[in-house]
């Protein structure tokens, strides 16, 4: 009984990582690859886990893989979506049938300032004058001592 | 058994042809990001077939290692990218 369980969640596990690779290979542009490897792949890995552990059925390779499950399901959409971030400011091209993109003319390359688009009058004045201003995430200013 | 296991295999290493594909084909730097990414998920999921399929169950730790390694790699690029650096797609 237990053995057919661990064949179906082993053969339904690569065919899920299949077809993330087929999704990857196919589909037109970054973030359309992302959607299909990011959840299929996770969902591979959920699947072939549960089949170790029902395989060693150890509690101690069960906490592993359960590790291993939660690892991967709190992994995966922040390294989708830090990529997804990074490949959209660096400016890879969208698909041409794409049917919306809010963040067009949101961000600035060279400021590295993303606007929100409800910004008022006020807040663009400010923008505005603090242009030249590159906020990184290490800023080293050096006090001017005379 | 054998016989599923060998499938599975099978199947995963489908799945890295094609990957390595679009490694190769891919027309920017973070398609190439996302394509090792899923290389990764591929290769952990071959870990777990291949504890399976030997009956170690040290296997799993390798696993885990490798997912966290994946993961590190995925932010290192990522943070390289948004940051600017040199790029040669």
């Amino acid at each position: 009984m237990i053995e057919w369980i661990i064949k179906f969640l082993m053969l339904t596990s690569s065919i899920f990582i299949l077809l993330a690779a087929i999704g990857v290979l196919r589909l037109p542009d970054l973030l359309t690859r992302m959607h299909a490897s990011t959840k299929a792949g996770a969902l591979g890995i959920t699947l072939m886990m549960i089949a170790a552990s029902f395989h060693f059925f150890d509690t101690v390779v069960m906490a592993k893989s359960l590790a291993v499950i939660i690892f991967i399901l709190i992994t995966a959409p922040i390294a989708a979506h830090a990529i997804g971030r990074a490949g959209y400011f660096v400016g890879v091209p969208v698909w041409s049938k794409t049917v919306k993109d809010e963040l067009i003319n949101c961000y600035d390359p060279d400021s590295h300032r993303l606007l929100s688009g409800l910004e008022t009058e006020e807040e663009l004045e400010i923008y505005r004058q603090n242009l030249d201003y590159k906020p990184r995430i290490r800023v080293t200013r050096r006090e001017k001592n005379d | 058994m054998q016989f599923v296991i060998y499938l599975t295999f099978a199947t995963l290493s489908l799945a890295m042809i094609l990957i390595f594909i679009r490694l190769i084909l891919g027309p920017t730097l973070p398609d190439r990001v996302v394509a090792l990414e899923l290389l990764a998920s591929v290769i952990v999921a071959m870990i777990g077939a291949y504890a399976i399929y030997t009956d170690t169950a040290s296997f799993i730790d390798v696993a885990i290692v490798a997912a966290l390694t994946a993961f590190l790699a995925a932010i290192g690029f990522a943070r390289f990218l948004e940051r600017g650096g040199p790029r040669d797609d």
